[in-house]
């Protein structure tokens, strides 16, 4: 059983899984925001690979990217960072447990190779990947197979203007969970979130075979609520960056905006 | 059926060989999937035919002239034809283009219009075209290209379009596109796109390459009454996407005897590290929604190119042409910054023609090509060079201050 579906066994309502940047802050701060994170009570971690056109994220996104690539990340330098990251503290590794997938754009990973990189994501103990310009067509056609040989989950993403029939057919290519986006829009957009509950709910009622976790625009812990109130749970990116980015100390600044998430007032 | 490879056309998934295709975000599926099933049906319907056609001609200013270049011509010893774009309305080819898109944009029920521009001219099409149809029009463009291209950005104003700013990454036109498509996941439903070159998604480059296509189409009758014939021996043309490639090549690309010979951007050199020469410089890769050639890093991140020529300064190409160049149905070559102005400064001097830096790219590679006196060579002269005047002034040493009478 993947590292994901036991999370889900365990416990499937409010599921906090958290976006953050590779080599943001720091070029070599990857681990020590992953081990902040799981602290602070993530259940699961998006890790995202900077790209230098990252089409469908916000600016505050965007520009974590932009500042990771300056920084010098790469996706090998990335595998190497993560090397031990499952390992116990005790035996010197992160000590990192919770599941983590990996979120990025098609390109780099094309150039360091797709297959290569699937071997290694698996290898490291990554457990599942996000890539939002990788559609049906292409998964079904070459890179699908890839990632099952590799025992990767792979997440498809699914808006308020997916057709049912749409939705059904993303969740059944996708394992782990299905990844809602809230509203039409790239990461980071306040658009109004009580707009997004019809939509929830028609997804509740759907029967899909994976949990949801709902994404975009949750920022605080009235949107987590909103957001939890039908689904198994949410994905916070640029809140998250945002606090970071005000910040010189990423234990702080991720055990403060975790708490104020999760801390029933 | 017809079983002939054809170099026009992608298949349904939208490939040209192993180049297209539609690498979108989910959030843009619903627009992409409508332009997919839509544009074919929409286009060839019989009242969008009738609209097209007579705005090309009442409006454009169509069929341009196909120009035999004499003096030119005697310099190489040939056959020159300018194919002469630039004498569109809006100085550009691009405007064939937008008049299509903005009219399968009426019939989709769209109320709102987004371009990307780099040198301005697309954006200036675009605007034109919204303001004919009365449609509301927002341009992204790079704030770099806003600062460089100052005549074309009070232009659009002029036509009532708003121009945003692209602040992101590099600040030029990959940067534009960027934000035109990031408008257009955040608008599902009132909102066309109008991409300027035959990139992104399936299927846009099918669709930019169709609405071109009347560059070809007219320049084969207009060589038969001159020539009589309606083959040339070669057709040439600058590729920056490649949209006016593309149009001038269209009805000659199933044509074997044809030599189709594309012209990119070399910038300083090859080697200089500022260059825009895409198919010498970039691997396969996806950039805007299809995959193409694209210049990067070993990383895989998007590299800014370098050309004198806003237009054609972006870091890949239209799958089409990828694959011409893939499967060695085009020849592509390169004229460097250098090469374009002087190019430029002789047809000015020659034919008393201005060209656009762009189209100065594709007027240089004549030099590189050993002619016959015999045969017939198509130049696409894809625009005008008012937009490139400071350009051209500093390069005679002048400022604009001292042009006087
Ligand atoms: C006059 C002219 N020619 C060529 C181009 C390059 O575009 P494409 O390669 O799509 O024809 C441009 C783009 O702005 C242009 O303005």
């Amino acid at each position: 059983m993947s590292r994901i579906q036991e999370l889900f066994n365990r416990k499937n309502k409010k599921i906090l899984n958290v976006y953050c940047t590779a080599g943001y802050p720091e070029l070599d701060s990857t681990l020590e925001v992953m081990k902040a994170l799981q602290d602070s009570g993530a259940d699961l971690i998006e890790l995202g690979m900077p790209y230098s056109d990252p089409l469908a994220d916000g600016p505050i996104i965007q520009e974590s990217s932009s500042i990771a690539l300056k920084n010098g990340m790469t996706i090998s330098r990335l595998f190497k960072q993560l090397k031990d990251f499952r390992t116990d503290a005790a035996a010197g590794g992160a000590g990192i447990h919770v599941p983590v997938v990996l979120m990025g754009y098609l390109n780099p990973i094309l150039q360091y190779g797709f297959e290569r990189f699937c071997a290694d994501a698996e290898a490291v103990g990554i457990d599942g990947l996000i890539l939002p310009d990788l559609p049906i067509y292409e998964f079904e056609t070459e890179y699908g197979e890839i990632i099952k040989k590799h025992n990767l989950d792979f997440v498809f993403l699914v808006t308020p203007e997916t057709s049912a029939e749409r939705i059904k057919k993303l969740d059944s290519l996708s394992s782990g969970f299905l990844y809602a986006v809230s509203s039409s829009s790239t990461t980071g957009k306040n658009k109004e979130f009580a707009s997004a509950e019809q939509y929830l709910q028609k997804l509740a009622s759907l029967n899909l075979k994976n949990p949801v976790l709902v994404g975009f625009g949750i920022r605080d812990r009235e949107t987590f609520e909103a957001a939890c109130k039908h689904t198994n749970g949410a994905i916070i990116g640029s809140a998250y960056i945002k606090a970071l980015s005000n910040s010189s100390n990423v234990q702080e600044a991720t055990k403060e905006f975790l708490e104020s998430i999760l801390t029933e007032e | 059926m017809d079983h002939k490879v054809s170099y026009q056309r992608p298949n349904e998934q939208g490939y040209y060989g192993r180049f297209g295709g539609a690498f979108i975000p989910e959030m843009l599926h619903p627009n992409v999937k409508e332009l997919q099933e839509r544009y074919l049906d929409i286009m060839y319907d019989a009242a969008f035919q009738k609209e097209y056609t007579e705005l090309l001609r009442d409006y454009v200013g169509r069929p341009t002239p196909l120009y035999f270049a004499k003096r030119l011509s005697a310099q190489y010893n040939t056959n020159i034809y300018l194919k002469r774009e630039d004498l569109c309305h809006t100085g550009a080819h691009k405007v064939n283009n937008t008049v299509g898109q903005i009219l399968l944009a009426q019939r989709l029920g769209k109320k709102r219009i987004i371009a990307e521009t780099g040198a301005g001219q697309h954006g200036v099409a675009t605007a034109t075209v919204c303001a004919l149809k009365g449609m509301e029009c927002i341009v992204y463009m790079g704030e770099k290209d806003i600062e460089r291209q100052a005549p074309n950005v009070a232009r659009m104003k002029m036509l009532g379009a708003t121009v945003i700013p692209a602040t992101s990454g590099s600040k030029t036109l990959k940067d534009a596109t960027n934000e035109a498509i990031r408008d257009w996941i955040n608008n599902p439903t009132d909102t066309h796109y109008i991409i300027g070159s035959v990139v992104g998604p399936h299927p846009y480059p099918d669709m930019v390459a169709r609405f071109q296509s009347i560059i070809s189409e007219e320049t084969r009758w207009q060589l038969k009454t001159k020539t009589g014939s309606e083959l040339p021996d070669y057709v040439m043309a600058c590729v920056g996407g490649g949209s006016n490639a593309a149009g001038a090549f269209y009805n000659f690309l199933d044509e074997p005897t044809v030599k189709i010979v594309a012209v990119e951007a070399g910038g300083m050199g090859i080697e200089s590290g500022m260059s825009a020469a895409t198919t010498r410089l970039g691997k396969p890769g996806i950039l805007h929604g299809s995959k193409s050639l694209v210049m990067q890093t070993e990383d895989g991140q998007v590299v800014e190119p370098h050309s004198i020529s806003a237009g054609l300064d972006y870091p890949g190409i239209g799958p089409l042409h990828a694959h011409l160049f893939d499967s060695g149905r085009g020849t592509f070559l390169h004229a460097t910054d250098d090469e374009a102005l002087e190019a430029a400064f002789q047809l000015a001097k020659l034919e008393g023609i201005i060209p656009a830096l762009e189209s100065s790219h594709a007027l240089s590679a004549l030099k590189q090509i050993q002619f016959k006196q015999n045969e017939v060579v198509v130049v696409c002269l894809s625009g005008r060079g008012d937009k490139d005047l400071a350009t051209y002034m500093k390069a005679m040493g002048v400022h604009s201050n001292e042009v006087t009478g």
